[in-house]
């Protein structure tokens, strides 16, 4: 696999994970999250994994298999539905250690990363709780004549970050066609191996075409592997490539409240061969839906 | 007038928060205050500024429910990056939910219990800790009750007034909690402590039934006024305009005579 040419398969990038890593998922909520990773990740041993996300059913998913030993988020929620209901579950449960941040702070962690600062000074976080669940986080005081005391939100370096884009290059350059990057950008520059799945892989010289100039936010510094994973955001959004399945996710939240529908679910959708399965999975339920 | 319902008197005052705001990023949660701040903004905060809830400013005001929407006109793109740098810079007055709040106006829809192993998950941190520490914030609470107004929120997600005052006067500058509905009253932090004072009782609502419904002390004035109507124009606004499938009444139902 040379320079310019990254492309590899879900199969080969979580071999590549180890037990207890720091792993950060791009997305937001149930909005265009890597899942043919995720599910790749379900299907391995992986485990003790820290995981940094502005969180949606990437998290309630890791979460509900017992792979997260602690997770780093401003929220966890599926949109639509406003709260993640097997997070919801786990939290309950004790079941993994919440590092639970201000939204705008978890940018400026994974930002201060990203620009290998040990932290960023902000006012977010000041005078609540976040600090109190969160004893690492210190304050800072501003050396110049106003003197303002303000939190210094320590950088979030991660081992490797997950992104999953609407249209790559074999290169790794990354494009999004929808109406918000989130902080993708940031998950691969605070990382050390990076990795982004994406819809379609197309030449280099359709980029371009598929959208204008702004939506070429990754570039291929920031990536190291390219992985063609149609579908691979699903059940989450991912426009204008599709919209949230919400039947699928209505369905999917059910199964938090009802242990036999769960294990239906996992036997179904989680202990597939790999990806293709699951998308025949998946396409098998909606047209035995519709018929 | 007198067929008002509760839900609109609600409307009304979650829509007073917003006078005198100008060209500012309005952002409300719950049914009541999306109505509230749309009707601030047809009305008499022309400039008010809102999001179509993904990540674009609108330059037009779509309805709650019911209506047909014409399609919305994009003035500007803000996606959550912007929304954080916007929020940070103190342009916006957002109006959230409290799942508890106590005296001083700490607000908590973290979650029940204690954080290590809550009771009941809510909705977490989100961004109130932020938007707290840097711009106004207003509380909209649907079911007024001591479960709600606590004597000590489990959970500290957006500041209050004391523990704004122990940062400082400088880290705190902008810290405002500018008021509280709920489906009783108005409530305001205008004492010299800063401790949450009843503004107004709805129609039909006592001071003793606030007092009841409330798990702390109220700083109650002398004379306490009745929460205003909302005028002849602005039942138009809400109920032919903003919300002709009356989902308001869903968060608020009209108290029984």
């Amino acid at each position: 696999m040379g320079i310019l040419d990254k492309r590899t398969t879900e199969r080969e990038v979580v071999a590549e994970l180890f037990d207890g890593m720091t792993l950060g998922i791009g997305g937001w909520g149930s909005r265009r999250k890597p899942m043919s990773l995720v599910r790749e990740i379900l299907r391995s041993s992986l485990k003790d994994l820290t995981v940094v996300t502005y969180g949606g059913p990437d998290a309630g998913l890791l979460c509900a298999a017992g792979r997260v030993k602690r997770l780093i988020y401003g929220f966890v929620s599926l949109d639509s539905i406003p709260l993640e209901p097997h997070f919801r579950k786990a939290r309950q449960a004790g079941s993994f250690e919440a590092s639970e941040l201000d939204e705008g702070m978890l940018q400026w962690g994974l930002y201060a990363a990203a620009l290998r600062l040990p932290f960023l000074p902000t006012r977010a976080g000041l005078g609540t709780d976040v600090p109190g669940i969160n004893p690492e986080i210190r304050t800072v005081r501003s050396p110049y004549d106003d003197g303002e005391e303000l939190l210094a939100m320590p950088a979030i370096e991660l081992d490797a970050a997950l992104i999953h884009m609407n249209r790559a290059d074999a290169r790794g350059n990354g494009q999004f066609l929808g109406p918000d990057l989130y902080f993708d950008d940031l998950y691969c520059m605070a990382a050390k191996r990076r990795f982004m799945s994406c819809e379609k892989i197309v030449e280099t010289s359709e980029l371009s075409q598929l959208g204008s100039m702004h939506t070429l936010k990754i570039n291929r510094s920031m990536v190291d592997g390219v992985i063609e994973a149609p579908g691979g955001a699903h059940f989450t959004e991912c426009p204008p490539d599709y919209g949230r399945d919400e039947a699928f996710q209505k369905a999917y939240a059910a199964t938090a409240k009802d242990e036999d529908a769960f294990a239906a679910f996992k036997s179904r959708y989680l202990e597939c061969e790999d990806e293709a399965d699951y998308q025949k999975a998946v396409q098998d339920a909606r047209e035995g839906a519709s018929a | 007038m007198s067929d008002i319902r509760r839900s609109e008197i609600c409307i009304a005052a979650v829509a007073d928060v917003f006078r005198g705001d100008g060209e500012i990023l309005a952002s409300s949660f719950g049914t009541v205050p999306a109505i509230a701040a749309r009707l601030a903004r047809l009305s008499f905060e022309p400039d008010l500024m809102m999001t179509d809830g993904i990540a674009c400013l609108t330059a037009n005001v779509a309805p709650v429910s019911g209506a047909e929407a014409e399609d919305p006109i994009f003035e500007g793109w803000m996606p959550f990056r912007t929304v954080f740098d916007h929020l940070w810079n103190g342009r916006r007055h957002v109006v959230m939910i409290a799942s508890q709040i106590d005296r001083f106006g700490n607000h908590n829809f973290a979650c029940i219990g204690p954080h290590e192993k809550p009771k009941a998950q809510l909705l977490g941190m989100r961004g109130a800790p932020g938007n707290t520490i840097h711009h106004t914030t207003s509380y909209w609470i649907p079911n007024h009750s001591p479960k709600v107004f606590v004597e000590k929120v489990d959970v500290v997600s957006g500041v209050g007034y004391d523990r704004a005052k122990a940062l400082g006067e400088r880290s705190a500058r902008f810290h405002e909690i500018r008021r509280v509905v709920s489906n009783l009253g108005v409530f305001d932090f205008d004492t010299p402590e800063h401790s949450m004072r009843l503004a107004s009782t709805h129609p039909g609502v006592s001071v003793e039934q606030i007092v009841e419904a409330t798990g702390f002390e109220l700083a109650i004035p002398d004379a306490v006024p009745e929460t205003r109507a909302p005028s002849a124009s602005e039942l138009v606004i809400i109920r032919e305009r903003l919300d002709p499938a009356n989902v308001r009444e869903r968060e608020v139902p009209h108290p029984e005579s």
